[in-house]
């Protein structure tokens, strides 16, 4: 479904502030597919999300997403292949727009806007449906600006707001980080529902150990701009924190030796 | 003061304009003082050289979302700063105005234009013709508030309140500001036919200062009438562009010198933007209302007595 291929990126190259982000990174995600990504500060993480996105261009590699060379695309032409939920709850919507007319935009997700009438009653009830199921009482709520919502119902509408068009590929990039861990237990929650109702492909990156393990069907590891750790879905269930933890250690340990040994 | 209101509804197109952008996109556009000119422009010569004056108001429309598009060209192909771009299209369609209109000033008194049926009936200046302007005004309106409803409308809306979220599903914001850009100053540009018409004369000068009054509408209108919802929002520039007419010529009344009247318009326009952040404010519009609130509680405790 998604094929990164040998993917660089160096930002600011050729000058002092140079800064390797990804170094020769290559990833395969087979459809249905549900890919927790973990690792440290400037890992990489977030550079690798933009770059499946489109934000950020390749310096080398490609990126091919459900058979289709997408490298060269702009991320509104990706758009129609990715939903994408971002850490700040207030990224993912249009505050100063109603709540249906939001999700209006996001059903029109990479079609043709023309000159029909965005929230028609058709619309509307579904749209009602659809926030019911997330039990945060937006439902009747429908014409409420969105910047009247918490932190949590945001993130909780940006989320249905990314899936429910369904794309081929689902992004969450920490989208839990800025939340207390109630909201936060609560946007975990429909996040495993959603991403099962659609079987979406998913990657999701995280600061949470925890949470890396509990979710998904696989585990990946970054350091450095590197993928340094793979885990499948049995390895995955065996591991823990702790596991994690010394894992990561013994690489880093490890390339601390190379790097003595050449020097 | 019949005029004045005549003359706030035939801005009330500039101001329409000018919330498409200020608001809508949230782009301070500057191309609005060139704009206008050139629909005046494009009217006027069309006119003398016999053209139907409904045909000319239509090319000054066009001419005027050329104007639209050159700014936007420059801003987003272009990456210059958007009140760069429209300064930079201002200018230079000081030049191309004058260029179009070949002299500084076109005088339409002779010709038939979109007003004349009504100069000719004895209408202007009456509520008859404030009638006509205000229904025109409002069509205007209401084809903005169903536009700005329709897919293509959420998406421009979208573009001006996150660009991000937008994008992410597949927006191209740039094409979004382009047609703003375009429809923004089409509406200007039929603003500046109009007044051309209206006061029977183009010239270079009328457009000089005009995104102040245009500001000063959408600023004011939305002071008054709030911007819980596009409708009111847009409907508020079209108040306030007859308040500020009306208010400029109760200025006038007073005695105040007309060359004063750029000085005072940019003074009511930061006062509109200033004093709504002041806390003191705040509490005196609840004040205000608590006293109505008030006097409606005692008008039906006295009915109920």
């Amino acid at each position: 479904m998604l094929k990164l291929e040998n993917i660089s990126k160096t930002f600011a190259p050729g000058t002092v502030n140079a800064r390797v982000a990804l170094n020769d990174v290559s990833l395969h995600l087979a459809p249905g597919e549900f890919v927790t990504v973990i690792g440290s500060n400037g890992a990489g993480k977030s550079t690798l999300l933009n770059i499946i996105a489109g934000t950020y261009r390749t310096d080398t590699g490609t990126v091919t997403l459900d058979g289709r060379n997408v490298t060269r695309l702009n991320d509104h032409q990706r758009a129609r292949y990715i939903g994408r939920v971002f850490q700040n709850p207030g990224a993912g919507t249009a505050p100063h727009m109603s709540i249906e007319e939001n999700l209006a935009m996001a059903l029109e997700r990479g079609q043709r806007r023309g000159l029909r009438r965005g929230v028609t009653k058709a619309k509307r009830e579904r749209f009602a449906t659809e926030l019911k199921a997330l039990e945060q009482g937006l439902d009747v709520r429908l014409k409420d600006w969105v910047s009247l919502l918490s932190g949590g119902q945001r993130q909780a509408l940006s989320l249905l707001m990314a899936t429910f068009s369904e794309p081929k590929i689902l992004l969450l990039d920490e989208h839990t980080a800025a939340l207390d861990p109630q909201r936060a237990a609560l946007v975990t929650r429909l996040t495993t529902e959603v991403v099962e109702r659609f079987g979406l492909t998913t990657l999701m990156v995280t600061h949470n150990m925890e949470q890396a393990l509990r979710l998904g069907t696989r585990l990946v590891m970054m350091h450095d701009g590197r993928i340094i750790l793979d885990l499948d879905k049995a390895q995955k269930e065996r591991m823990t924190v702790k596991g994690l933890l010394a894992e990561f250690e013994k690489i880093k340990g490890m390339e601390m030796d190379d790097r003595t040994l050449l020097q | 003061m019949v005029t004045a209101v005549e003359l706030g509804l035939i801005y009330a197109v500039m101001a329409i304009g000018v919330y498409l952008t200020f608001r809508i996109l949230d782009f301070p556009d500057l191309t609005v003082d060139g704009s206008f000119t050139t629909g005046a422009a494009v009217a006027a010569v069309g006119i003398i050289n016999g053209m139907p004056p409904l045909l000319a108001t239509v090319l000054a429309f066009f001419s005027g979302m050329v104007a639209g598009l050159v700014t936007g060209l420059l801003h987003t192909k272009g990456n210059i700063n958007g009140l760069l771009a429209g300064i930079l299209t201002q200018i230079g369609l000081y030049s191309i105005n004058l260029r179009i209109m070949g002299k500084a000033n076109l005088p339409l008194l002779r010709e038939t234009t979109l007003i004349s049926p009504l100069r000719e009936a004895g209408l202007t200046g009456t509520w008859v013709s404030v009638g006509i302007f205000l229904s025109t005004a409002v069509a205007i309106l209401l084809v903005v508030i169903w536009f700005l409803h329709t897919d293509v409308g959420l998406a421009m809306r979208a573009t001006g309140d996150n660009p991000d979220m937008i994008r992410s599903f597949g927006v191209n914001t740039d094409n979004q500001k382009l047609l703003g850009l375009a429809l923004s100053n089409g509406l200007v540009a039929l603003s500046g036919a109009l007044v051309a018409q209206f006061q029977g004369f183009a010239d270079i000068g009328m457009g000089i200062g005009l995104i102040v009054a245009g500001l000063a509408s959408v600023i004011i209108g939305q002071a008054v009438l709030g911007r819980s919802g596009i409708a009111i929002a847009a409907s508020a520039a079209v108040v306030g562009s007859v308040m500020y007419r009306v208010v400029i010529q109760l200025a006038l009344m007073a005695g105040l010198n007309p060359n004063d009247m750029k000085l005072i318009s940019a003074v009511l326009v930061v006062l509109a933007l200033v004093l709504p952040q002041w806390k003191g404010f705040a509490r005196l519009g609840g004040a205000v209302r608590n006293r109505f609130t008030a006097v409606a509680e005692s008008a039906a405790i006295d009915k109920e007595k």
